[in-house]
């Protein structure tokens, strides 16, 4: 076997941390000597007034392009992070970016940054817009080399331009993150600034898609804007995201705690569920960005994207009929089942490191994006807790929101018992994915693949939640609870448990009970699972369903 | 178009002397429009009357003549050939030996053995341990019978259980296969006891074949060179040392009961010899309760040949010429081939001759197989004789156009045999791969276990046959064989049958476990393979250091890095595919030239693609072109005008391609703790020089994969 690496662009971007130095001596040198020898003959026409305002802006955009400076750009190249024009380079498809307010300069004037050498033109943000696999995308990257990236009323108004004009034609914005925080110099107006931020992103929320980035430190308030967007994904060891950093936590609880373990990648993705999904450097999280970006429609107007696809919707996958194990307590991993099923195994996973007993992501089946949840019974037996509701509930909204159908897979034992459930709110969260389910309207398809006990069987996106269309396999049991338990209930205190017990198997521990009352549409062959589902969603497509009018609904938050 | 006539050879000489020939006309192709599929029964017409109609041969002159009118015929007109055989098989052949046949094994051989029993028409029924329940041999049978959980003595070995199967079904005869209960003498008889016929030989020739002692001195009476050494039962290991010494280094020591490589230890001085003798002894009483071994001088560089023979419970047996053996690993093979590049016509019938010999002074009946050594000056002494179906049968039959489990089940109810032996053939050249869910890297292969998470046999090319028990989703567990498969190509010359392998390896998909496919394509791809030069150290010899997987040379180094830029390249103009999207840009120019950087191992290769699919590489240029089917495992493609089929392993969005056409990867080590499993003692090694900190496991726990069993400091 042979690993490959195939990078984008040349070998640049591959060794591509050093990748730019020396921009604008290069692209911009000839046009910049020129102008020179023209001042030399010392023309006084009023072309010289005209010149020297085109030396201006090319001055202006020399400088804007090196951004905080050479030095300062090596020094972000030394910290294994691309600075922000890199950054947008890669992510965007070659030469489609088109960039605005390449000129706006910060308005302070305390503290001596009024100063010609502390203005930078375009100040510590790139934005503008640009094409990712030919698809309109607006983006802001964060340029470290200026101030640390740090957020002045000027960069914040340069953001909320772009978002604003995404609102306007609805496309998804994203945001590359890599600032300091604050522009302590300007107080009150940097403060301003994250506020019309996080009021552009609430307002943008569930109609276009938002996606942040994170690619350096991102603390205090700053935080704020990723946590609105719908998806915050981080790069391994260069990003932190923190409300105070380990000097205040140091003072005020008198905790040791290093930056990574306060809010470094791991820490988010796997402890807190604050970021979805980590990468392992800048060209990694971008190229995957642009992956992960295909999956999604341009706003709520737009249908999610269908693509070319060769993978055969009819295809069967004699895998899953052994997927299952006999023995209804013996695990498997639903992630066999999902890259059975989906086109060429092709599994975006938000999440994969968080409450592991749910497994949320994208895929694409017959070309067409679609959002699969399932149960993961490797991980607590596939059961529900505070965690794995949250994650699916917030994960169904966004499918919701996007027009992207949801697959549900369900092996679900229950809801999980015990005290620290209970005082953590699981009735509360656990309310969460019941109605996130229930108020989708995409079109919801359910399989059934083993155990959809209790309550956990209503939640799971059940023919009572308006589920569309709900398959149970022949391993299927739908039942109130497994047979032990429900039959100390039923025969409490008689002999012959053991009989009583096969008794309950015999009646419950399969899909008829459902299947007879019509609570599932089909017992089907788990092969099949594929070209059922491929076949419904067609025929699910022009599926019209509209919840009454409200202002909103009243989630339990 | 002819009428097409089959004619059907009905001997059977012990039998009804009222068998004749019968024809079989079938009419109608000339009347039919050729294009459609134009058999039905109704066209066969039996004209004899004769009611024991045994066998069939097809005419071969009027059968090219039908497959020379062009591909569509030729495609019906195999469909017509085997709705023929079908009906042929079950008007005039189901009825004649048995009605049900039990198979008492699993995996590929209770499979292979089903398939001929459905040829013939006779009803199967498998037995199988709970794990198994949803195996392949299992849906292919027409009964199934859970014996038992999983570990094999509780299941596959367990006779009361298999008894209870046999009559619960009704089934008349029980096929063995080969290992568990084949050559069980215990089990024949208990068969026997009961009246069901046990498809094989009888139980004295199992048991004086299966103990290696007495078989030589039966070998001996019957004229069989035999090797030079000690036979005897040997009490402990200073015993061993003493009679090792007395035969002279090297010595091989192993369990008289087991048959090939099992429990089969080389000492080359009396340290190896006493741990050989304690490996082999442990393995002989945990494999076959039976913990006798057997000291006999170690025969340098030798190849091992062995005889296929058949015979019958009149008296008569054939050899159905050899299969040479020789590739090996810890004395279990890997490639087999028939016939043996080495052996000339009349050794080749000398050995022919002993083997059956053998066979008739222990009334043998049914296949068997006789192993022999042969070394560099073509002597060949008897090794053992396995009285059972071997794995490797099935480039016999390749070669000699026999079913041998049909055979086998015809002289089980008492026929004769049906040929000459002027009447085998040797026709082309068939090789068979033995395809394991192990890591060639270590050892030569160590046992894998884990979930077929992909599975494609490459049985749409021509002239592969492939033997397995699994399929896609089928677990290789730690409690069987880790056999995958066996994949046996045919060809009129060795050279076809050994390109034909090379292109079946490579289309060979298999993920989830790791596989020995990189080491079977090595060992068939070397030249001193190719060129026959092989013994049964072949593979120590030729990589001393252990198996390193292919380097690659650097052409093979370009073609793989144009393969990888252009599957880069097709998935990213196919990522921009949206169909019935009107929100894509219709400005944007569509992509002409792709420059990218290739990084393979630790080269880095400027790569330029273009959007016509040439490759300039380096710059060279390389034409790369594909139908470029990325849902598909595999990926033929053409580089340069050669034809190569590449497997794409995976692929992601960062650019990384995993492909697979040779193999690269390393491993190496002291051995600190021995694992049995899958019925094979692998020793464990050491990567680096450390202490032991902590051993976390006892003798006789079983482990899984990923389990900590001793921490090194």
């Amino acid at each position: 076997m042979a690993a490959f690496t195939v990078a984008r662009s040349g070998g640049r971007f591959l060794r591509g941390l050093y990748a730019f130095k020396g921009l604008g001596t290069g692209r911009y040198g000839p046009a910049v000597s020129a102008v020179r020898s023209v001042t030399q003959q010392q023309m006084r026409s009023y072309c010289a007034g005209h010149l020297s305002v085109q030396e201006r802006i090319e001055k202006k955009r020399r400088a804007a392009l090196v951004g905080g400076g050479q030095k300062r750009i090596d020094a972000q190249h030394q910290r294994g992070k691309l600075t922000a024009r890199e950054r947008i380079e890669l992510l965007l498809d070659p030469d489609s970016f088109v960039e605005y307010d390449m000129f706006v300069e910060h308005r302070c004037s305390d503290f001596g940054m009024e100063a010609d050498h502390n203005k930078y033109p375009g100040d510590s943000v790139v934005t503008g817009q640009g094409r990712i696999n030919e698809r309109l995308v607006y983006v802001f990257s964060q340029d470290f080399t200026v101030f640390g990236g740090s957020l002045s009323g000027a960069h914040a108004q340069k953001i909320c331009k772009i978002m604003d004009q995404a609102m306007l034609v609805g496309a998804p914005v994203i945001g590359l993150n890599d600032s300091g925080g604050a522009r302590i110099q300007e107080g009150v107006e940097s403060l301003a600034g994250y506020a019309d931020i996080f009021l552009r992103n609430v307002t943008a929320s569930g109609v276009i898609p938002q996606i942040s980035l994170i690619m350096g430190p991102c603390a205090g308030g700053a935080v704020y804007s990723p946590a609105l967007t719908d998806f915050t994904f981080m790069v391994k060891d260069t990003s932190y995201l923190f409300i105070t950093g380990p000097d205040v936590v140091k003072s005020v609880t008198n905790e040791d705690v290093t930056q990574e373990e306060l809010g470094g990648a791991k820490t988010h993705t796997a402890v807190s569920g604050v970021a979805h999904r980590a990468f392992e450097n800048d060209i990694d999280a971008l190229l995957n960005l642009r992956d992960f970006f295909n999956f999604l429609p341009l706003s709520n107007q737009d249908a999610a994207p269908v693509m070319e696809c060769h993978d055969p919707s009819d295809r069967l996958v004699p895998g899953l009929d052994t997927v299952v194990p006999l023995e209804s307590t013996k695990a498997y991993d639903m992630l066999d089942i999902i890259h059975g099923i989906v086109d060429e195994r092709e599994f975006f996973e938000i999440m994969p490191s968080y409450a592991k007993n749910i497994v949320v992501g994208f895929a694409r089946m017959n070309g067409r994006t679609v959002g699969i949840v399932g149960n993961q019974p490797k991980v607590a037996s596939g059961c529900l807790d505070i965690n794995s509701s949250v994650k699916g509930a917030r994960f169904v909204r966004f499918c919701d929101a996007f027009n992207i159908p949801i697959i549900t897979f369900v092996d679900v034992p229950g809801f999980l018992p015990g005290t620290a459930q209970e005082y953590g709110g699981i009735i509360r969260h656990g309310a969460k994915l019941l109605f996130a389910f229930a108020e989708a309207t995409v079109p919801k398809i359910t399989i059934i693949t083993r155990k959809a006990y209790g309550g956990a069987y209503d939640v799971m996106s059940s023919k009572h939640l308006r589920g569309d269309v709900n398959y149970a396999w022949p391993s299927a049991e739908v039942a109130v609870m497994g047979a032990k338990g429900a039959v100390q209930i039923i025969f409490r205190g008689k002999e012959n448990q053991a009989e009583a017990e096969a008794e309950y198997v015999e009646k419950f521990a399969n899909p008829f009970p459902a299947a007879v009352r019509g609570f599932v549409d089909d017992i089907i062959r788990p092969s099949a699972t594929r070209k059922r589902i491929c076949r419904d969603l067609e025929v699910l497509a022009s599926k019209k369903q509209t919840n009454p009018w409200k202002k909103h609904a009243n989630i339990p938050l | 178009m002819p009428t097409v006539v089959f004619l059907l050879q009905t001997e059977c000489p012990g039998l009804a002397k009222d068998v004749r020939d019968t024809e079989v006309d079938i009419s109608g192709p000339e009347s039919k429009n050729p294009n459609q599929d134009f058999v039905s029964t109704n066209q066969l017409s039996i004209k004899s009357h004769t009611h024991r109609v045994l066998n069939w041969l097809v005419e071969p002159k009027s059968w090219s003549g039908l497959l020379l009118s062009g591909p569509v015929m030729a495609a019906s007109g195999e469909m017509f050939l085997n709705s023929c055989l079908t009906v042929l098989t079950n008007v005039c052949l189901s009825w004649q030996t048995f009605d049900k046949i039990l198979i008492a094994n699993r995996g590929e051989i209770a499979c292979r053995v089903m398939k001929t029993c459905k040829k013939m028409g006779i009803k199967t029924v498998a037995v199988h341990s709970d794990v198994d329940s949803s195996a392949v041999h299992v849906k292919m049978a027409d009964e199934a019978v859970c014996v038992g959980p999983a570990p094999t003595n509780k299941s596959y070995l367990n006779m009361d259980a298999i008894m209870k199967a046999i009559k619960q079904t009704g089934a008349q005869a029980v096929h063995p296969g080969y290992g568990f209960l084949s050559e069980n003498k215990e089990f024949a008889r208990r068969l026997a006891a009961e009246g069901v016929t046990f498809i094989g030989p009888d139980t004295h020739a199992i048991q004086a074949m299966g103990d290696k002692i007495e078989s030589k001195l039966i070998a001996k009476k019957a004229k069989v060179n035999t090797i030079p050494g000690f036979d005897g039962v040997v009490k402990d290991a200073e015993e061993a040392v003493r009679i090792a010494g007395e035969i002279g280094y090297p010595v091989m020591i192993k369990a008289s009961a087991g048959g090939g490589g099992k429990g089969m230890r080389i000492a080359w001085n009396d340290e190896e010899t006493r741990e050989g003798f304690r490996f082999s002894s442990q393995e002989a009483a945990s494999s076959f309760g039976d913990d006798r071994l057997l000291i006999e001088k170690f025969i340098d560089n030798p190849r091992h040949i062995e005889i296929q023979v058949l015979a019958d419970k009149h008296g008569n047996a054939l050899w159905l010429n050899e299969r040479e053996c020789s590739i090996q690993r810890r004395n279990q093979k890997v490639v087999e081939e028939a016939p043996s590049t080495f052996l000339d016509p009349e050794t080749r019938q000398a050995m022919g001759e002993q083997a059956v010999s053998l066979a008739k002074a222990v009334q043998y009946s049914s296949a068997g197989t006789v192993e022999f050594l042969v070394d560099s000056r073509k002597n060949f002494y008897f090794l053992e004789m396995n009285t059972r179906l071997q794995v490797e049968h099935p480039i016999t039959e390749c070669i000699t156009g026999l079913d041998l489990v049909q055979e086998m089940i015809r002289v089980a109810s008492g026929y004769t045999l049906r040929h000459k032996q002027a009447d085998i053939p040797i026709n082309g050249w068939a090789i068979e791969s033995r395809v394991y869910a192990e890591d060639p890297y270590k050892s030569f292969g160590l046992p894998s276990i884990g979930r077929l998470s992909q599975y494609q046999e490459p049985v749409n090319l021509l002239q592969v046959r492939v033997d397995s028990g699994i399929q896609e989703g089928s677990d290789i567990s730690i409690y069987y064989d880790p056999m995958i498969s066996k994949l046996v190509t045919y060809g009129s010359t060795r050279a076809e049958a050994l390109q034909r392998m090379v292109e079946a390896l490579d289309s060979y998909v298999i993920q989830g476990v790791t596989h020995n496919i990189p080491l079977l394509r090595e060992v068939i791809t070397h030249p001193r393979f190719i060129s026959g030069d092989i013994s049964t150290k072949f593979l120590q010899e030729v990589y001393p250091e252990g198996f390193k997987g292919h380097q690659l040379s650097d052409s093979e180094r370009r073609e793989l890095v144009a393969t990888a830029a252009s599957v880069f390249v097709v998935a990213q103009i196919r990522s921009q595919r949206f169909l019935g999207n009107l929100r894509v840009s219709s400005s944007q120019q569509e992509r002409r030239r792709w420059e990218l950087s290739v990084e393979l191992e630790k080269g880095v290769h400027a790569v330029t693609v273009s959007h016509s699919g040439s490759v300039d590489l380096d710059g060279k240029r390389m034409d790369v072109s594909s139908e470029w089917n990325l849902a598909s495992a595999l990926l033929p493609v053409t580089i340069n005008g050669t034809q190569r089929t590449v497997q794409c392993l995976s692929r992601n969005a960062a650019g990384e391609i995993e492909l697979q056409y040779f193999g690269t990867s390393v491993a190496e080590g002291q051995e600190i703790c021995v694992i049995e499993a899958m019925k094979m003692q692998n020793s464990m090694t050491a990567s680096k020089t450390a202490k032991v900190k902590s051993v976390h496991c006892k003798a006789g726990d079983t482990v899984g994969e990923g389990d900590l069993l001793v921490e090194l400091e």
